[in-house]
């Protein structure tokens, strides 16, 4: 039977005098654990002796989905890995079909996937800095990053219809154009992200109870970084100039000069200065894309001689088709920007892989006899058989999608290499020996993302 | 270096170790034989031009019902590797067969081989030998089967969540 030691202290405690380490649990439900995530760890006193890190409670057989339909399924469940910046996921996962299939995508696709990546990127790193600072009581800069992400969400709504389950990327282009007025809605937005951002560096960049609980904390050398495959903000924080966006140029990082931001000590501290200035430099990225975005303005012209699009079918069915593929229909607001000039600026000229316009599925017996290629089952997108291994910078780090074909229309496998899998992996590493107090803000840097963690 | 030049030399210091060597897709692989496995991997790192530094990630394929691969061995565990000195990527990739799945394990090169093969194990039950701590890491231990083989069906349920009603 336990003795009243034990019943106050917890296991272990019992055995009267001294002291004995204490074994406490930290999560799953947890409301610092960002998700669900069981940190099991052995006290002296205040000091963590030992931890172990349990993961897998959002476990969601994500890979195995993916081998159950076809290529194009897999994008809806993409958007759930890093759900805080699930562009990325997107467009990284249809790179790798694309790098399968060996097609080019255009030069305007190329610019809208470094645009929207960018303010995903800077989503992310507001949130991670934003509850990583509330972690440590300073809860207006979690309101401010809040709003300033709300900014950049509307942003991402304007484009996708959504703020997070947005599934805006497609194998060999994206859903649609961006939308009318697109580049002042991102000049406004970054205007206030910018503001926040200086306000958040006059708030806590210097003081000295933020100091005091970030820097020298959660530290990891060079070395150890790269030995625990930790990539992203945390690997750059260590020193090391690795960026996928300079070292492997993907999409069309090659043609906009940006810097790397870097830190020197590898602790909470430069993470955190890290995660700030690579905001900025996203901003920088995509003010640039925007202002070098190929392909004409982003403003759509939606006038001319537009006919409904059942009078555009009627047609087609009486074979009055002559000059048909010219005309132009009107669209529902929710199809914006996919009509037909948008579609073959934003895809790429593949109809292997590409859905035809409305327009033509409707008018064109060509048209028709694409999309249902395309839809039915056991014909869709069939990559030949190989393998293609595809990674992007996420926010996180390396993100990487590594997919098996068999030459069918479903993938035979699909793996993704999680960013946040290392630096979680590596948490034992960076709070043994520390105070308890300190996992907190460790914890906060490593940025876990649930939903790419356990997949 | 450059996919053909690393691939050129696995082969020149590694010797038929090196079952075969492709290019797909600007992804060089380098098919090693299990025994072979863990020299292949200890060159990698610590060869001065090779300088792989960086595990990104293994993973492994269950080719059960890959068209053409019935017969041959059922498992493939991937490994990528990346050098941050150099910039350069590769990717080695080891047959296993379904009788005898177990493959030498690369926790005594990099700390992170540690989740990534228990993740491995978890999910295609590959044994990783020498591994110090080879527990399930997304699956709880009560968990039966190992969810990414090919023989696993999709809607299987688990006695410890029970039967569908």
């Amino acid at each position: 039977m336990a003795d009243a030691r034990e019943l106050f202290l917890g296991e272990g405690a019992e055995g009267g005098a001294g002291s004995k380490h204490l074994h406490v649990n930290m999560g799953p439900a947890h409301p610092a654990m960002h998700g669900i995530v069981r940190i099991f760890a052995e006290l002296d006193g205040e000091t963590v002796v030992k931890t172990d890190v349990e993961i897998g409670y959002l476990h969601r057989a994500f890979e195995k989905d993916c081998e159950a339909g076809p290529y194009n399924n897999a994008i809806p469940y993409t958007d759930r890995l890093n759900y805080v910046s699930p562009l990325i996921n997107n467009f990284g996962y249809s790179s790798a079909i694309e790098k399968l299939l060996g097609i080019e995508i255009t030069e305007r696709c190329k610019y809208i996937r470094v645009i929207m990546s960018e303010i995903s990127r800077i989503c992310d790193h507001l949130t991670c800095v934003g509850a990583g600072a509330m972690e440590l009581g300073a809860f207006t800069v979690f309101l401010y990053m809040i709003k300033a992400r709300e900014f950049l969400w509307e942003l991402v709504e304007d484009v996708t219809g959504a703020r997070l389950t947005i599934s805006y990327g497609r194998v060999g282009g994206v859903k649609a154009d961006l939308p009318a007025g697109f580049d002042l809605k991102v000049k406004k937005a970054f205007a206030e992200t910018r503001q926040v951002l200086e306000e958040v560096h006059t708030l806590i960049t210097g003081n000295r109870i933020f100091m005091d609980r970030m820097v020298g904390v959660g530290a990891l050398s060079k070395e150890d970084t790269i030995a625990w495959g930790i990539t992203g903000p945390l690997l750059r924080a260590a020193g090391v100039p690795f960026d996928l966006r300079k070292t492997q140029p993907y999409w069309a990082y090659d043609r906009i000069p940006f810097a790397i931001a870097l830190g020197k000590n590898g602790d909470n501290f430069d993470r955190y200065l890290v995660r700030m200035a690579e905001m900025e430099q996203s901003m920088r990225i995509a003010e640039q894309a925007l202002d070098g975005l190929p392909g004409g303005a982003i403003q759509v012209d939606w006038e001319g001689k537009a006919i409904p699009p059942d009078a555009y079918v009627d047609l087609g069915k009486q074979g009055k088709t002559e000059g048909l593929l010219l005309m132009p229909i009107t669209l529902s607001p929710n199809l914006q920007g996919q009509d037909r000039s948008a579609h073959d600026r934003v895809n790429a000229h593949d109809k292997r892989v590409i859905l035809p316009t409305k327009a033509d599925a409707y008018g064109s017996i060509e048209g028709l006899m694409n999309h249902f290629m395309l839809v039915m089952e056991g014909y869709g997108i069939r990559p030949p058989a190989g393998e293609a291994y595809f990674p992007v910078e996420g926010a996180n780090g390396e993100l990487g999608f590594y997919v098996v074909s068999d030459g069918s229309d479903r993938p035979y496998r699909v793996h993704c290499r999680p960013p946040c899998l290392p630096p979680v992996a590596a948490l034992p590493k960076m709070i043994e020996g520390e105070m308890v107090a300190d996992i907190i803000p460790t914890f906060g840097s490593v940025n876990m993302i649930g939903g790419e963690l356990d997949r | 270096m450059d996919g053909p030049a690393i691939l050129a030399r696995l082969r020149e210091r590694l010797g038929d170790r090196v079952l075969a060597t492709h290019e797909y897709r600007g992804d060089h692989t380098a098919v090693v034989s299990r025994e072979g496995l863990l020299a292949a991997l200890t060159l990698c790192r610590n060869d001065a031009a090779l300088g792989f530094d960086l595990l990104v990630d293994v993973t492994a394929v269950d080719y059960l019902r890959f068209p053409g691969r019935e017969d041959g061995p059922r498992f493939e565990v991937v490994y990528h590797l990346y050098s941050v000195a150099n910039g350069h990527r590769v990717r080695l990739k080891t047959p296993v067969e379904q009788d005898d799945p177990v493959v030498p394990t690369a926790c005594g090169l990099w700390p992170i081989a540690n989740w990534l093969e228990r993740e491995v194990w978890d999910m295609f039950g590959i044994r990783f030998d020498g591994h110090p701590d080879l527990r399930r890491l997304l699956m709880y231990e009560e968990f039966e089967g190992h969810p990414l083989r090919k023989d696993y069906p999709i809607n299987r349920r688990q006695p410890l969540i029970g039967p569908k009603v």
